[in-house]
């Protein structure tokens, strides 16, 4: 049994993810909706819910076209390679005590290095197309991602000092007493920001920008090829809000003070809905930075931070060592 | 940085407010009696045609969707032999309801005019006549503006008021 669970769990994971991604599109504009003062797809069955039904018919039977200037393989490659990354994510994520794929004792580098993998698809596809929009979506997410990686692994380094691993497991059972977004608040603002980023998700979404650059990196997808690269996006938000729970708010366990007499799943899932829905909230309130402002954003004010908070983090670690 | 946070909070206080949308086809919005939508033609309340073709609504018209032939009745009143209006490019400006100085061309709030055909959008005489006096119950052109018959000229009757004259400036 025990030998067969992974298989389940990723099998379940793959069906869940994909399925998730799908509703989430629908979830997403609903509730962006509640907050723009309308109501977003609500016609098709209860709630509009069948709107994803209606949006995943409409792109399977898209026609499968790829341009005849773009290069042929490489335009088929990248879509597929940002769901395997974002799916190979989850593959350390702790959803409950023994509810893992594999408890690898690098489960954060893991995710670092399956999150970095994702830049090479939108690279890819933006280059592939063999068009100037879809090229400055490409370079933008290259520039982008590349930058927001350096402090978003850096951020971490608060929370792996006082856990002490970077086992995502011990990680959240450090997290017991207390969550690590109270000592670590400057390492999860940086991370969030960070996550949005690497995500491109609004308001970090450069690499798209409808505005200045039609669609971006996936101005020439269409059909199954499109649904991909959105399938990949919204699997990249699942992946960091659970990373956010995982790291800052204390992944499984209850809310201090509540108690864990609920499920660990319940608690995981519930803190990555919120975490979901606050995502959302970004995307409804938040302008799109222009792109040198993202860029000074980054260096000069996320890096810096992150290294204070490295840096205190550190010190005060080692002071409490001597006195203890 | 502050004003970002002040933003996501004033956007999470919408949670609670009521959506804008009107769910259109099952809840009605409301239309007000002027609003311009599907064009009519109305009669008097003696139950004549007030159109009497004088062509100021074609004239006027901006996209020219308006055609109409003028006839002559026996009593020597125009009327529109045919009278025909392509919705399909009308713009429902209403500067034909403006010009019209006999009250007969007029703006109803009825917007639903969808069809599959194209030119199942262009409405003859007898699709734009209606029944009542529209707007303007009690308007009788010719009660106003006197009518010269064979026996008397405009203003020779008991009682009937002499036409303006457009030339002066007298009252």
């Amino acid at each position: 049994m025990s030998e067969l669970m992974p298989v389940i769990l990723a099998l379940t994971i793959l069906i869940g993810g994909v399925a998730g991604a799908a509703i989430l599109t629908w979830f997403e504009r609903r509730l962006l909706g509640v907050w723009q003062d309308r109501y977003g797809p609500n016609r098709l069955g209860p709630f509009g819910i069948g709107q994803v039904a209606a949006d995943m018919i409409k792109l399977l039977f898209k026609d499968d076209w790829v341009p005849p200037f773009a290069d042929r393989l490489v335009f088929i490659f990248a879509p597929t390679a940002i769901v395997v990354a974002m799916m190979m994510g989850f593959a350390v994520v702790p959803f409950a005590p023994g509810m893992m794929i594999i408890d690898v004792n690098i489960g954060l580098l893991f995710f670092l290095g399956m999150t970095s993998l994702a830049v090479y698809s939108v690279l890819l596809g933006g280059l592939a197309s063999n068009n100037k929009y879809a090229l400055l979506g490409g370079l933008r997410s290259a520039a982008q991602m590349v930058s927001y990686e350096v402090f978003m692994g850096l951020s971490l380094i608060g929370v792996v000092m006082m856990s002490g691993s970077f086992s995502l497991v011990d990680i959240v059972e450090a997290q017991t007493d207390v969550w690590f977004c109270f000592s670590q608040i400057l390492g999860l603002i940086v991370f969030i920001i960070a996550g949005i980023a690497e995500s491109h998700r609004l308001p970090f979404d450069l690499p798209e920008a409808e505005h200045e650059l039609t669609a971006g990196f996936h101005t020439e997808y269409g059909g199954m090829k499109f649904a991909m690269f959105m399938l990949g996006e919204y699997l990249g938000l699942m992946l960091i809000s659970c990373m956010i729970v995982t790291l800052f708010f204390g992944g499984w366990h209850g809310p201090m003070l509540i108690g864990d007499w609920l499920p660990p799943f319940f608690w995981f899932s519930s803190k990555v809905f919120v975490v979901i829905c606050f995502f959302v909230l970004l995307r409804a309130a938040i302008p799109r930075p222009r792109y040198d402002q993202l860029m000074s954003l980054g260096w000069k004010v996320m890096l810096p931070i992150t290294l204070v908070n490295i840096l205190v983090t550190g010190a005060v670690l080692l002071w409490m060592e001597g006195v203890a | 940085m502050l004003s970002e946070l002040r933003t996501m909070w004033e956007v999470l206080k919408h949670t609670f407010t009521k959506a804008e949308t009107v769910q259109y086809p099952e809840e009605m919005p409301y239309l007000a009696p002027r609003y311009r939508g599907r064009i009519v033609l109305t009669r008097d309340p003696d139950g004549e045609e007030r159109c009497v073709a004088c062509n100021l609504c074609a004239a006027v018209c901006p996209v020219d969707c308006i055609a109409l032939q003028k006839d002559t009745r026996e009593d020597g009143t125009w009327y529109p032999e045919f009278f025909r209006i392509n919705f399909s490019r009308c713009i429902m400006c209403g500067m034909c309801e403006e010009a019209c100085p006999t009250y007969a061309i007029q703006l109803t709030p009825d917007f639903e005019m969808c069809e599959y055909d194209r030119q199942n959008m262009v409405y003859e005489k007898e699709h734009l006549l209606i029944d009542g006096v529209g707007k303007y119950p009690d308007y009788n052109f010719y009660r106003v503006s006197g009518m010269k018959t064979a026996t008397k000229d405009k203003g020779e009757a008991l009682n009937e008021a002499r036409p303006i004259d457009t030339k002066s400036l007298l009252p």
